[in-house]
């Protein structure tokens, strides 16, 4: 089992699920996070022009097994990038994968693979 | 203090009683030999009309934020700004237009063959500077007050289109809707020389704008749905309201502001003001109650939205009824409203086409029964005025036969026109926004902004 995180843009999350759900992954956690990375924003504040220290980002979890690292990867890799084709831009965003030790499902208290 | 005041009241009532001249020497007393509140042609002012229709006005731009939040509640989190932008940039492009050509198309004298009215005097509202209208008001607190109506009317549109439409476009659309849409047909119902202000023995009834905001309104918005198309998603992705809370601030501003717009519409501060003032408090009250009754028969839960909701569904439909029903009419309409609303929404689920924040479902239906069943409810003394205004036979029958062609005719001027001018728009510019600006949100595509820190996505 691993548990994959992205943190990817916030205008790409409507695309991003989308592909996943038509990759059959619909288990996912959600959030809205600040963070920084390479990418420079520019926002708009009374005439100014601003650079936040911090940009808003979205994670995305999900704790998959084995066989679908891969599908749900490839998911993700191809909805956030930004540009059509090979690169995409800074600022798309990362996908972590670790290892996950246990997945318990409350409602049952069943462990394992097949919790997910 | 308390003196000053009982010698007021008293002379208000001498006042009442004594003949014209009387009148005159009596404000001149009062006002202790100033000309201030004279008019060139020597019209007094009414202080106390004047000082309503003051507030009135104030209570209508009150409803305007009012609907500001209560949409901008109902949309994703990405669009809250741009969607509180509809009603605010309302207020700056229809209010400026207004005092260039709005007051002039409004309510100036019959040109092209009574489309709508023109007159140089109001240009710029330069030749009113000193106007006191024949209702003791001076003309400008009327022409801000009806301009406080001409800016809610396309704010009111938005709702139809929400959180798809570029900015640019929309502002552009605004200005030519209230030209081509609302300009005319606020002339011919409330213009003295309107057509539809002279249709049948006492005209059509539209107190506060049933048939030139909310029909026009409606119609427009529905027809706009239509042609844009649905928000990316719709109706397979759940969308859902990013913050109720501010909805139902906003609801209950507009119930507040309600009462600048149907009891200031009398022009007066008496007897009328009172009756406008009680139907619109027992319509809203009524169509909440309805809502969140047929809501729990049918859901099983009474939902805020809801409540709000039916406010909304019983101002609407009392808004052309409010000077002739009695309270019992407004209870009724207030009924009617909230399930004619409640079955127009179902009706919009089932046939999938997404009029976002029920724009149609509101104000078109509302508007349209109110309108339509007001006739069942008007107050005895204002059908026998008819009848002699008609020589002597005027039935209910004949009464609903004028309000149907004039919401006929609402509704077919409002799609017609609104058809034009989107299609004519989307020549020049593109109306939706691109698919890149809707998933972005509005607030980002358009604006550069943000509405809330770090709200979790909706």
């Amino acid at each position: 089992m691993k548990l994959i995180t992205a943190i990817i843009r916030e205008v790409q999350l409507d695309k991003v699920r989308e592909a996943l759900i038509t990759a059959e992954i619909t288990r996912i956690t959600v959030s809205r996070v600040s963070g920084h990375g390479q990418q420079r924003i520019e926002e708009m504040y009374r005439g100014q022009r601003i650079v936040p220290d911090l940009i808003p980002k979205i994670k995305i979890e999900i704790a998959v097994n084995e066989a679908f690292v891969d599908i749900t990867v490839d998911a993700i890799l191809k909805s956030a990038r930004t540009t059509e084709g090979e690169e995409g831009n800074v600022g798309d965003g990362k996908i972590f994968i670790t290892p996950l030790e246990e997945c318990i499902r409350i409602r049952t208290g069943e462990r394992g693979g097949s919790a997910i | 203090m308390f003196v000053r005041k009982k010698s007021f009241s008293g002379m208000k009532e001498i006042v009442n009683k004594l003949n014209w001249k009387r009148i005159l020497a009596a404000l001149l007393l009062i006002s202790c030999g100033s000309t201030g509140l004279f008019a060139s042609d020597g019209t007094p002012v009414d202080s106390g009309a004047t000082a309503w229709m003051l507030t009135s006005t104030a209570l209508v731009l009150l409803m305007i934020p009012g609907l500001a939040m209560f949409y901008g509640g109902l949309v994703r989190s990405k669009n809250v700004l741009g969607t509180i932008m509809h009603s605010f940039v309302a207020m700056g492009i229809i209010s400026v237009l207004w005092v260039i050509a709005g007051y002039s198309m409004c309510f100036g004298k019959n040109v092209m063959g009574g489309w709508c009215g023109w007159s140089n005097d109001f240009f710029f509202l330069k030749g009113i500077d000193s106007n006191i209208m024949d209702s003791h008001v001076p003309e400008y607190v009327f022409s801000m007050f009806q301009g406080k109506f001409a800016i809610i009317t396309p704010a009111l549109i938005a709702g139809a289109f929400a959180e798809r439409v570029s900015f640019k476009a929309y502002c552009i659309f605004i200005a030519l809707w209230s030209l081509l849409v609302y300009n005319p047909l606020c002339h011919w119902v409330w213009a003295s020389d309107g057509f539809l202000y002279n249709l049948g023995a006492k005209g059509a009834i539209d107190f506060a704008g049933g048939t030139v905001v909310h029909i026009s309104a409606g119609i427009s918005g529905l027809v706009a749905a239509l042609y844009l198309g649905s928000r990316r998603g719709y109706p397979y992705q759940v969308i859902r309201p990013n913050n109720l809370v501010i909805t139902m601030l906003g609801a209950g501003l507009l119930w507040v502001g309600w009462f600048g717009f149907n009891a200031g519409s009398s022009v007066s501060s008496g007897l009328s003001t009172a009756q406008a003032l009680t139907a619109t408090q027992v319509a809203a009250a009524s169509g909440a109650l309805s809502w969140i009754l047929i809501e729990s028969f049918h859901q099983g839960k009474a939902t805020a939205l809801g409540f709000a909701s039916g406010i909304l569904a019983g101002l609407v439909a009392v808004t052309p009824a409010a000077g002739v029903v009695q309270p019992y009419g407004a209870m009724v309409l207030g009924l009617l409203a909230s399930l004619g609303c409640y079955a127009s929404i179902q009706l919009k689920n089932r046939f999938r086409y997404d009029d976002s924040l029920d724009a149609f479902g509101i104000h078109g239906t509302g508007g349209i029964i109110g309108a339509i069943f007001l006739t069942f409810f008007i107050r005895s003394q204002w059908m026998a005025d008819a009848r002699s205004a008609a020589g002597g036979h005027w039935t209910i029958l004949n009464q609903l036969g004028v309000q149907a062609l004039a919401v006929t005719i609402a509704i077919a001027y409002a799609a017609v026109m609104t058809l034009g001018i989107i299609y004519f728009l989307n020549k020049m510019m593109k109306f939706k926004s691109t698919e890149d600006d809707e998933m972005a949100g509005l607030d980002r595509a358009y604006h550069g902004e943000r509405g809330y820190g770090m709200l979790n996505p909706s």
